[in-house]
């Protein structure tokens, strides 16, 4: 009983740790951070990030990898800046249609028992494409209940929190409480006793995308709230960014083990890395070398924490 | 008849087939004008898509979740860092071709320790790796353009009896790649390895060592691809290496190797990636933008894949 | 008279050129325990998964009820209450027992289903395993072996929505120390006493005689034999299914190794493991005991990762052909070749000439039957398969060969050519270390050692191995 417990809380504890040692360097660094407006500005742009974490997360429990996320997200972000906020109906639509193909995405690569990586490659291609269309260049405008949402200012905590906290007990819940959030996990953990339970591992991987989908279309319009417009790159990096904060949060690439709560403080922290490097006044060359190497330290603790985690186990 | 049935079957012809198919529809609305030319701007900006494509091809027929995405970065530092130490002087390309593969090796060695180490999947370890050496580029770059070495600019702009240089180095590299594949026991490990890694574990195959030879190959190659496209381009960008992260895994799947690992395809990497080129000016000549570029793109990727995921493995 | 609950009716099935069911009949009445015994390969887990829905025939009909069904798959069997333990783990390791059991009970949904899942799945662990101590929210995946296989036998009978009705389970007790499979068969009783049926499958044969109310035997895809328990008798039952070699007559004649040096040795907890020339060693105990990991050390300690080795200490031949055997891409040529690449080459250029001759003298020599070794290694059969991964690792200079459990499902044929092979090469100074399931194989060793629990717990030599002293150690052996 006791190790169980041990063994789920060093899962969390460890991304949970990482985010409080690098607030605590971030305060360190700079008192003044340790305020509503300070840790408004810090964690800014956490809420996309948060989404399409938890977005990438989906695609992961089903033991497949999304390619594609950043440039999805910067097509969401594009239809939001023209569509969404121009004829509204037409907009909706359009992002309901992503998430049909994103759902699809899923079917075609069960059905054929494609590789997610490069299918989801050449989805990369297509929704540059489409971004490139929409907006040729940066421009249009968020729409203005977007605006609203993102730059609320709720009481005590910050909207970039409060959002975050939202995100990770609704995702929780889904993900971690529900039925079909079960299924889909079970899907990543053991595909064939899903089958033998008479479950359709077909409709469940559909479903894993389609959710995904929404997450994704959430973080793009997020995103625009919080830029105001948009272009067709804007939102590039989030491929490797999302990838990254499941990492970090305690995730894994194959098998199913997934953990919602560990994905919104893995992008927490990424969001954070980011300002505590410009507070440490690391010349801006170097600024995307030291979030490798955080992430790369944030591994090497992983590993060292499982052996050590095992070694107990083992006695 | 069977000579017909083997070529049907073998996987490169497809990726040929393709790129020639668009070759003819673009020189057929040129009215034949820019045949010659067409043919030698293909080749030229093919080569690069190529030297970078047969390194990660080395990667992927490692198996599933073998993939190396420090390559753009790579690049980038092994042109930025070769054309600063270079400085115009036609005495130093020895020294900075040498310097640049020394990149390449250092690239490759940390990608592999990062995996090995650290039990990162390599996606994850090589794109930590890309960030930092990307960092580096950066900062040896300093927004500074260098030209390059008069003879170089001359060597990777010219062509010998019609033929680009840098195609012919593509040529050259390829040759080399394809005789380590068919004809080794390094090509028959890397083929074992990407079969299945606890079988070749078990017949005895030294499995670490051939991956970390393969990591730093595929660096190296990558390496030397940044050194030829910052003399070609007359000085390294920071973002030079970008578009070749995709492309080296588009024309590596485009040209029939599978994705699955253990089966790999030199041939293919040339059609595959001079129907990459084509297929962009195909486009441009009639007049579409970079929008329906990139959608075809990524259909042409999806169909092919789709395809070739229902293709019962060949026969080797 | 009640109508049987699955009626299989001369059901044949094919895989590729193999036959693994040809016209086999069987009903299950309710309040029945059939008891199926067979060899490997004899075609229990094909008429298993026939039955379960997960296989549909390829000639034959299936009968629910006395009624014909049409369509029968794996949701018909399960809306008629037909549930499967399968062999190997079909629970999801990442999720929780009680997730497990929302998976398995697809009537569970609906708000509160946690509460439900837990109740179902803890009112059934409690009544067949008292004092189980297996709390529901733990992790699949951090549970012991054993504490698995409870989990999945007791949610095979919990009801969840759908009463069970006929429980298949295959090897149930292969995991389990011997009370907690006395609690499992004494509820099976309870169970066929309450007018359910079980399809019983066991290589312990007394389990199933004193389980089972009818046992029936299968061999090459057919039923040869069937009468109710009290009929048989463990002799009997051996008789049946055809056991091809009995141990004694081809034992080998006890030879004198003692001079001979040791040429692997693994220190451990539990007994030392020691190997020597010439010897051919068994590994036995119960199946996922920790034999296929001392193999695997065997091969790592003296393997090279980084470097390729010009004489390799150690061969390997894989019982799990597609794991960790067979190149699928590749042709039987270089699927033989790739151990021996090394003494095949020069400068790392293989010559062709070499390898083609080489597999040549193999293919006459063991007998591969193919037309031409340059067709690919999945177009020949399974048997033939496990005979090139025999020559692949004979091939190679190596004195010690490593082997997996290579038998399973090679046809009798096959097995005696092996095991003539390796009695020729280990009087010639080679070095066999043998895992197996079957007993017979484990008989023709020199000296076998017992694993129980990840340790060496018995060491037989000479006339001691036989099958009442290795199952007696697999059972009451302590781990050190």
């Amino acid at each position: 009983m006791r190790r169980t417990v041990s063994a789920d809380a060093i899962r969390l504890a460890i991304p949970a740790l990482s985010l409080a040692i690098l607030l605590g360097a971030v305060f360190w660094l700079q008192p003044r951070a340790m305020s509503y407006i300070g840790l408004n500005l810090l964690f800014n742009l956490a809420v996309p990030i948060a989404l399409a974490t938890i977005a990438q997360m989906l695609i992961m429990s089903v033991n497949d990898l999304d390619l594609a996320m950043g440039t999805f997200v910067s097509f969401v972000a594009c239809v939001t800046a023209t569509f969404l906020s121009e004829e509204p109906f037409f907009g909706v639509l359009i992002l309901a249609g992503a998430v049909a193909v994103y759902a699809m995405l899923g079917v075609v690569i069960h059905l054929r028992n494609l590789p997610s990586i490069v299918v989801s490659l050449g989805m990369s291609f297509v929704w540059a494409g489409l971004a490139v269309l929409l907006l040729p260049a940066p421009g249009g405008q968020a729409p203005e209940w977007v605006r609203t949402v993102m730059t609320m200012k709720p009481p005590v905590a910050p909207m970039a929190i409060v959002a975050s906290v939202v995100i990770a007990v609704v995702a929780h819940f889904i993900v971690m409480r529900s039925s079909l959030g079960v299924l889909i996990r079970g899907v990543g953990g053991n595909q064939r006793s899903v089958e033998r339970a008479g479950w359709s591992v077909l409709a469940a991987r559909a479903a894993a995308y389609a959710l995904a989908g929404v997450f994704a279309v959430l973080a793009g319009i997020s995103l625009v709230g919080l830029t105001t417009s948009a272009d067709a790159n804007i939102a590039l990096r989030y491929t490797l960014l999302s990838i990254a904060g499941v990492i970090l949060g305690g995730g894994e690439f194959i098998g199913g083990r997934i953990s919602p709560i560990g994905a919104v403080i893995g992008a927490l922290t990424l969001t954070l890395a980011g300002s505590f490097l410009s507070f440490l006044r690391i010349s801006p060359d170097w600024q995307i070398g030291a979030q490798g190497a955080i992430l790369i330290i944030v591994l090497a603790l992983r590993l060292l924490l499982n052996r050590l985690e095992n070694r107990d186990k083992r006695r | 008849m069977r000579m017909v049935d083997r070529i049907s079957r073998a996987p490169w012809i497809w990726s040929w087939f393709a790129a020639f198919l668009v070759w003819f529809a673009t020189i057929m609305v040129t009215g034949g004008a820019s045949t010659l030319g067409l043919s030698q701007a293909a080749l030229t900006f093919a080569a690069f898509s190529i030297i970078v494509g047969i390194g990660q091809m080395f990667v992927i027929t490692l198996g599933p979740g073998n993939i190396d995405l420090s390559v753009p970065a790579t690049m980038t530092l092994a042109g930025t860092v070769a054309l600063k130490l270079m400085d115009v002087d036609n005495a130093m390309i020895l020294p900075g071709l040498i310097t640049a593969i020394l990149i390449g090796i250092a690239v490759g060695i940390t990608n592999y320790a990062l995996i090995k180490a650290l039990r990162i999947p390599p996606i994850i370890a090589t794109l930590s790796m890309s960030f930092i050496v990307q960092s580096a580029a950066i900062w040896t770059n300093r927004g500074l353009r260098i030209k390059p070495p008069s003879f170089l600019a001359d060597f990777t702009t010219s062509t010998t009896l019609g033929v680009p240089n840098v195609s012919l180095v593509a040529l050259v590299i390829s040759v080399i790649a394809w005789f380590l594949l068919e004809k080794t026991i390094y090509g028959r490990w890397i083929s074992a390895i990407g079969q299945s890694t606890p079988a070749a574990r078990m017949a005895g195959i030294p499995v670490d060592g051939i991956r970390f030879i393969t990591y730093v190959f595929c660096a190296v190659l990558a390496s030397l691809a940044g050194y030829l496209l910052a003399c070609f381009s007359g000085g390294a960008a920071l973002n030079m290496g970008t578009e070749y992260l995709l492309m080296s895994i588009a024309v590596v799947v485009l040209g029939g190797t599978a994705v699955a690992g253990g089966d790999s395809n030199v041939p293919g990497i040339w059609g595959a990636s001079l129907f990459m080129f084509l297929v962009v000016s195909m486009l441009n000549t009639y007049g579409l933008g970079a929008g329906f570029r990139l959608i075809m793109t990524g259909l042409i990727i999806i169909s092919v894949i789709m395809l070739a995921g229902g293709r019962q493995p060949g026969a080797r | 008279m009640p109508k049987a609950i699955i009626d299989v009716a001369d059901v044949k099935v094919s895989f590729g050129a193999v036959k693994a069911l040809d016209g086999v009949s069987l009903a299950i009445m309710p309040g029945e325990c059939v008891g199926l015994v067979g060899h490997n390969g004899a075609g229990k887990s094909t008429i298993v998964s026939v039955i379960n829905g997960g296989l549909s025939p390829h000639q034959g009909t299936i009968l629910g009820e006395g009624e014909l069904i049409a369509r029968f798959g794996i949701n018909a069997a399960r809306a008629r209450g037909v549930r499967c333990v399968f062999q190997e783990l079909s629970l999801c390791p990442n999720l929780t027992v009680l997730e497990n059991t929302r998976i398995l009970h697809r009537h569970l949904g609906g708000l509160g289903w946690r509460k439900r899942a837990k109740q179902v799945i803890e009112r059934s662990l409690d009544t067949m395993f008292p004092g189980h101590g297996i709390a529901s929210d733990r992790i699949v995946g951090d549970l012991s072996i054993a504490e698995r296989q409870m989990v999945e036998i007791a949610m095979a009978f919990s009801d969840g929505g759908i009463p069970p009705r006929l429980i298949i389970l295959d090897e149930p007790t292969s995991s389990l120390d011997a009370s907690l499979a006395e609690q499992m068969l004494a509820h099976v009783l309870r169970f066929v006493a309450s007018g359910g049926s079980v399809i019983l499958i066991s290589h312990i044969l007394h389990e199933i005689i004193t389980t089972a109310s009818r046992i029936v035997v299968m061999k090459d895809g057919r039923i040869v034999a069937e009468r109710p328990a009290e009929a048989w008798t463990e002799n009997g039952l051996v008789e049946a299914m055809g056991s091809v070699v009995k141990g004694e007559a081809h034992r080998r004649a006890i030879r004198d190794l003692a001079e001979a040096p040791v040429v692997v040795e693994q220190i451990g907890h539990g007994i030392p493991f020691r190997a020597k020339r010439g010897e051919i060693v068994g590994l036995a105990g119960l199946a996922g005991h920790g034999q296929t990991d001392m193999l695997m050390k065997l091969h790592a300690s003296s393997g090279a990762d980084w470097l390729p080795r010009r004489d390799p200490a150690v061969t390997f031949v894989a019982g799990d052909r597609r794991l960790n055997g067979v190149f699928e891409l590749w042709s039987i040529l270089k699927n033989f070749s790739v151990a021996s690449l090394g003494d095949l080459a020069s400068r790392g250029v293989v010559n062709a000439d070499a390898e083609v001759q080489r597999a040549g003298e193999w293919k006459q020599r063991i007998e591969i039957r193919t037309p031409n070794m340059a067709n690919r290694m999945l177009s020949l059969s399974g048997g033939n398969q496990q005979k090139v991964l025999f020559a692949r690792a004979l091939a190679t200079r190596a004195p010690v060969v490593l082997m997996d459990d290579p038998m399973r499902g090679v046809d009798v044929g096959t097995k005696q050519e092996v095991y003539e092979i390796i009695r020729q090469e280990a009087a010639h100074g080679r070095t066999f270390v043998w895992y197996s399931t079957e007993m017979e194989e484990v008989c023709l060793c020199d000296r076998v050692y017992v694993f129980r629990e990840g340790a060496i717990v018995a060491e037989l030599a000479g006339d001691a191995v036989t099958e009442e002293n290795i199952l007696a150690s697999s059972f009451t052996g302590v781990a050190a």
